[in-house]
């Protein structure tokens, strides 16, 4: 039987930070480090853990001006499929970085990048406006990021505590 | 005739060493690249509800004093979470008292009660306060040696070979700021005959009383007849990472907190308004960032403990508060020796277990509220450090 709590726990560490090692995951969480490899493995094998990366500020990557939109897109889901079939359409596009089928006014809730507004622009009128399904677009471009997956971009982590006696 | 500031000093004032903690700090602040386990407080930041419930109030114009024993809003507060999370009895009007931080409630406890003379039982090693504040008060301090074996609990025939006829108060530090060490129920119970029969009060600083590891925090307040012969003494610092807003309480026999808010009165008038209604919102909304913290702090007291265990200085599991307090005797060092020598060639900065009184020679003070990045590096180099000098075997 699997420690459904003990997994969730990992996977939060992970999440905050991938660089720790497998030493320091095991004794954080009071487990030897044949245990933690091998939660590791089974969350790698089963698909919950999908990578590893750094979390990037883009806006500090100088030779980049990649721009950001949100595109809400209303479509017809078809007969038999629903909204999966349109989903995978989409998805393909490695322009798409992020894909929701969402509750409210309109459907799916789409992130593209792209190298500037021309590309992002030709890019939903050419690739997701002309789809069969889509209803309406409605395109939203990033203007400047504030937090991301719970990262705060704008302000730098410093340790300020002062000497104190105690 | 020439003026000489340091003869107009007060006695006590000037017999009160400057703190062993601060030292060390101060060369490691200079310090390129240092790496310190050595603050005692928080490393994350006041939680947003409760930072913006402190602004709110400022929007509001709450930019008064607050009564003198504080917003009565906030006493009530308190003891309704002491019920809550300590199943203490406590009523808001008459037995709270909320003060700047937690050393002001023990500051004004000991002013309280001390005639001179009186004396103050202190188990240590422990927090470094108690001692100077019962001297200025006109006590004496008398230091109860706990030891490592017994996990720095104070056990009741420590207690009773300290008391005398003069004794009056007993000091409580617990969960322990250096040792992590708790008293668990049991403890607590061995205690209550011997504190009832010397007829002693005891001042319970539970500061860290939220920071607990497995096992959670009893008050002796909670114990059958303890509750009007402690003043319980806590605050926002740690439980909710409020340092900063210098608040706290005492809870106790209204008489007592009576008179402890006559000298509050005069000394500080009120604690901080802004601070208090921000500490609302931690009460009635807190113990999700409290779980949260402590879980945090658990993943890193785990590591410390195993790696410090491993490379072989040995610690024993602290149970709560954020400090791991290693045996460094292993190395034929004192605590002095160790921590300089390891400041100077490693530059890691913690804290000699002396500063917390004779007993804590032969261990160091480490505190976990840092970064896992931050603490795995500073244990590289202790290692590094360790191997560099040959200090183990």
């Amino acid at each position: 039987m699997k420690n459904q709590k003990l997994y969730n726990d990992i996977i939060n560490s992970l999440h905050k930070n991938c660089k720790l090692s497998l030493e320091e995951l095991a004794a954080m969480h009071g487990i030897s480090v044949a245990a933690a490899a091998e939660i590791i493995d089974n969350l790698e094998k089963d698909g919950t853990i999908l990578g590893y990366g750094a979390i990037i500020n883009w806006d500090k990557v100088n030779s980049t001006n990649r721009v950001t939109a949100y595109i809400e897109l209303k479509v017809t889901p078809q007969r038999n499929q629903g909204f999966d079939r349109i989903a995978e359409r989409i998805y393909q596009y490695p322009e798409v970085t992020a894909l929701n089928l969402m509750s409210g006014s309109y459907d799916f809730g789409v992130t593209v990048e792209g190298d500037n507004l021309k590309d992002i622009s030709l890019f939903v009128s050419q690739h997701l406006a002309t789809m069969d399904a889509v209803i309406s677009t409605a395109t939203h471009f990033v203007l400047k990021r504030y937090k991301n997956d719970g990262n705060i971009l704008t302000v730098q982590k410093e340790d300020d505590r002062e000497v104190m006696s105690l | 005739m020439s003026f000489n500031p340091a003869s107009f000093i007060n006695r006590s004032v000037s017999a009160i060493p400057p703190s062993g903690i601060r030292k060390f700090f101060d060369i490691a602040a200079e310090m390129k690249d240092a790496i310190s386990l050595g603050v005692g407080e928080p490393d994350f930041v006041t939680p947003w509800h409760i930072r913006n419930e402190g602004i709110y109030s400022l929007e509001k114009g709450k930019t008064h004093y607050t009564s003198n024993a504080g917003l009565k809003e906030l006493r009530l507060a308190v003891a309704s979470y002491l019920k809550r999370r300590f199943n203490l009895n406590y009523d808001g009007l008459s037995q709270v008292l909320i003060t700047v931080g937690g050393s002001e409630a023990i500051d004004l406890f000991l002013r309280t009660v001390l005639n001179p003379g009186d004396e103050v039982l202190i188990p240590e090693p422990s927090f470094v306060c108690y001692k100077p504040i019962t001297a200025l008060a006109g006590g004496v301090p008398v230091t109860i040696k706990t030891k490592a074996e017994n996990k720095f609990k104070l056990t009741p025939q420590e207690l009773k070979k300290a008391i005398t006829p003069k004794t009056k108060v007993l000091v409580l530090p617990y969960p322990s700021n250096p040792t992590g060490g708790i008293m668990e129920k049991a403890d607590l119970e061995a205690l209550v005959p011997v504190i009832k029969e010397a007829n002693l009060m005891v001042i319970s600083d539970e500061i860290y009383g939220e920071l607990t590891y497995g096992k959670k925090h009893i008050s002796i307040a909670s114990l059958e007849g303890m509750a009007e012969r402690t003043v319980l003494v806590s605050g926002f610092s740690k439980a909710y990472a409020m340092t900063g807003w210098r608040l706290g309480y005492a809870c106790g026999h209204p008489d007592i907190i009576k008179a402890m808010t006559k000298v509050h009165q005069y000394a500080i008038m009120s604690a901080p308004t802004t601070a208090q209604y921000a500490a609302v919102s931690a009460l009635e909304k807190g113990d999700n960032d409290i779980e949260y913290m402590c879980s945090e702090y658990n993943k890193r007291r785990n590591l410390i403990v195993s790696r410090f265990n491993a490379m072989g200085l040995e610690c024993f599991e602290p149970e709560g508060a954020f400090y791991a307090f290693p045996s460094i005797k292993a190395t034929g060092l004192s605590s002095e020796e160790f921590v300089e020598k390891l400041l100077y060639s490693k530059k890691v900065a913690v804290v000699p277990g002396n500063a917390f009184g004779e007993s804590g020679e032969g261990f160091i003070r480490c505190s976990y509220a840092y970064s896992v990045e931050n603490i795995s590096r500073a244990l590289d180099r202790i290692e590094e450090f360790l191997n560099d000098n040959k200090l183990l075997k």
